[in-house]
């Protein structure tokens, strides 16, 4: 069955995929049973990197990009003059059988345009993860794309056979997704969402009780917004993605700047940079939310919409926020710590076991591999042995940017007087 | 010259060389009698490195099972599993001179009463942890770009030739996952590789010659169908990038160019 047409669909349907930006293959809990092939318990793995410095973890395809919807955003768009491909059920269980069986990936993350309708194509969908779970005994991960309007009972055996599903908002707010996707509704998006949340939380509720209870979607469920395509301000982003954190218990919320693909003029003209540096901030305003107690409306306000793009969102938070500073790293709690500019998660936590041998001195940190120069501005020694001045957040911003090498350094030479 | 190089070493002259065979367990002995012993100035050498003749005096270790314990089993009372088990790792890194670094951060542990694993900002704590991460990284990026062949007897063989010895930490995630297929993983670089049989692993050194590694030969061994999985492969990977995107610089901090000889996206078609 592995022919020539298979490598040209391959090609196609692969790169018809690549605009889904998941790649997570992590938090699982499928282990490897009856000595079967493959184990997807634990941390993902990036099993290669593309040019662009994206991660592989997944072989991620569209079953099809045929596609009924006209959704102005996506290359895949009925209108849109493309080759047009499908793989059939067995192409695809082999394709991930074959790969996984080389070490080439850890699992499969199955998407597809919509063909006939809703339930036809997550039946497909479905009865491949289900092929592959019962009859290649496969324990990789798998990521199945849940279909708005697909019924409830295909998502819940969707959740029986895949690691995580996702739904897709595409656009942050109901007017966008109106204006780019006629086909689409918002319900269709946030009624799977809720359906999903309720069963997973169910099902992990069982799985308490009963260890033997099947897993449904042990990763989860995430989503994905595409940015910079339409007129939303990082607020409404980002107060989206908390929304979803909160009420729907995502696992991960995806931003995927917009690549220019269409001429069409509700859209950003071809040629038009991806808005890269405005993804990099969104993930880690995610991250600070997620991982650093930090509150939305501490990162972005209604005075204060968008995301710095010249600075990092916690810089931008601790220059805002002076009056917080200098932190003396040898007292300051641990949550106060994980505040200061150039100090991450883990320089936090070792900062917090060292100092309980010792006082802890600038050197001290420069040796632990801490982001000094930007730290400095913020940090306060009991033992003065350099006085920081008192410097305005203006001046502790030149200060460090113009310390730093920023591979964006060329996008700002004319916006460092704007702040 | 001779008397050039002795100058050289004129501070290495008056230490004590210790020869281990190169083993966790040859230099947890070496620990060993260096306190029974009481041995100062001292300087571990494998067995192979070893230059004898600039030392005044050397020390050859026959490696003993119930010292490394006795060894362990100290380090244990004072130090988490995880700081033992990093100890480990520093020691698979096969930095310079990590037998030293590793040594003084035994007698860092051993002068306190309390464990001192979390001491970062001491410089024998800070080096153990750098060099152990360095070996985790590693192998967890071969647990990554390790690429099975399939042979025509039905193997899946894969080279590597990473710089630390990381076929001791990555055994056990291969065996887990591919649980219904015989493979190996081969070492090139320490010329001694990992392979499982459907029921264990187990340690095999083999030779492998540069024949083996030409294409006619590859095509003459392998299975009928895995040129075409490589091209397969190849063709998922160029076709996922996004050239609008491209961002050469981050392409290669994650995969560095020293691993691309085995990695069959990085190399072209046979």
């Amino acid at each position: 069955m592995m022919n020539d047409r298979v490598m040209e669909k391959l090609g196609i349907l692969a790169d018809a995929a690549k605009y889904d930006v998941s790649c997570s293959s992590a938090l699982s809990k499928r282990e490897n049973k009856n000595k079967g092939l493959g184990n997807a318990k634990g941390y993902g793995i990036c099993h290669a990197f593309t040019e662009d410095g994206r991660c592989v973890s997944l072989l991620k395809i569209l079953l099809t990009n045929h596609c009924i919807f006209d959704c102005a955003y996506c290359v895949s768009r009925k209108s849109n003059d493309i080759k047009r491909a499908a793989f059939t059920v067995q192409e695809v269980v082999d394709l991930t059988i074959g790969f996984y069986r080389r070490n080439y990936i850890e699992g499969l993350f199955l998407s597809s345009g919509i063909f006939d309708n809703a339930d036809y194509t997550m039946e497909r969908l479905v009865r491949i993860a289900k092929k592959l779970r019962l009859e290649q005994n496969f324990n990789g991960y798998i990521h199945l794309k849940a279909i708005p309007g697909a019924s409830d009972e295909l998502l819940k055996e969707a959740g029986l056979y895949a690691d995580r599903l996702s739904v897709n908002v595409e656009m942050p707010t109901e007017q966008s997704l109106k204006l780019l996707a006629p086909d689409k509704n918002h319900l269709d998006v946030i009624k799977p969402m809720e359906y999903l949340k309720n069963e997973i939380a169910g099902y992990k509720e069982e799985k308490k009780q009963n260890f033997k209870a099947p897993l449904f979607a042990p990763a989860g469920q995430s989503t994905q917004m595409v940015i910079g395509a339409t007129q939303e301000s990082d607020l409404e982003i980002l107060g989206m993605a908390d929304y979803f954190y909160q009420q729907m218990n995502m696992k991960r919320v995806y931003y995927s700047g917009y690549v220019p693909i269409s001429y069409d003029n509700r859209l950003p003209a071809i040629g038009t940079p991806v808005p890269m540096i405005r993804e990099n901030r969104l993930y880690q305003a995610d991250w600070l939310v997620r991982y650093y107690g930090f509150n939305v409306n501490e990162i972005v306000g209604f005075n204060q919409p968008n995301l710095d793009l010249d600075i990092d969102p916690k810089l931008g938070w601790a220059l805002r926020n002076l009056n917080q500073f200098p932190v003396d790293i040898n007292t300051a709690d641990l949550e106060l710590i994980k505040r200061i500019p150039g100090i991450g998660y883990l320089s936090a936590q070792k900062i917090v076991a060292a100092r309980k041998f010792k006082k802890l001195l600038p050197h001290d940190l420069q040796k632990m591999g801490i982001a000094y120069s930007r730290s400095k501005y913020f940090l306060a020694f009991t033992t003065p042995f350099q006085l920081q001045k008192d410097l305005t957040a203006i001046q502790i911003k030149n200060h460090i940017l113009n310390f730093q090498k920023s591979k964006y350094k060329n996008d700002f030479s004319n916006q460092l007087a704007l702040f | 010259m001779i008397s050039l190089i002795s100058l050289l070493y004129f501070n290495l002259i008056e230490m004590t060389e210790l020869i281990y065979d190169g083993t966790y367990e040859g230099w947890l002995t070496a620990v060993f009698e260096i306190y029974e012993y009481k041995l100062t100035d001292i300087v571990f050498a494998k067995k192979e490195t070893s230059g004898t003749l600039l030392f005044a005096t050397s020390h050859l270790v026959t490696t003993d099972i119930s010292k490394a314990k006795r060894v362990l089993d100290g380090l244990r009372k004072r130090l988490s599993a995880d700081a033992l088990s990093n100890m480990y790792n520093a020691f698979l890194s096969e930095i310079a001179h990590i037998e030293q670094i590793m040594f003084q951060f035994v007698e860092h542990v051993l002068a306190n009463s309390k464990s001192i694993e979390e001491d970062f900002s001491h410089n024998a704590v800070w080096n153990i942890r750098k060099a152990a991460r360095m070996t985790r990284k590693e192998s967890h990026r071969m647990e990554a770009f390790v690429r099975f062949k399939l042979t025509k007897d039905q193997l899946y063989y894969a080279i590597i030739e990473p710089d630390c010895d990381v076929l001791p930490l990555i055994e056990n995630h291969f065996k887990k996952r591919y649980a219904d297929q015989r493979w190996l993983i081969y070492d090139a670089k320490r010329k001694y590789g990992i392979y499982y049989d459907l029921e264990n692993v187990c340690t095999i050194e083999l030779e492998f010659n540069l024949k083996m590694s030409s294409s006619s030969y590859l095509t003459e061994i392998c299975d009928e169908h895995e040129e075409f999985f490589q091209n397969l492969w190849r063709r998922y990977f160029s076709s996922v990038n996004i050239e609008s995107r491209k961002n050469m610089r981050l392409h290669i901090q994650h995969m560095p160019k020293r691993y691309w000889k085995h990695l069959i996206e990085k190399t072209p078609n046979f």
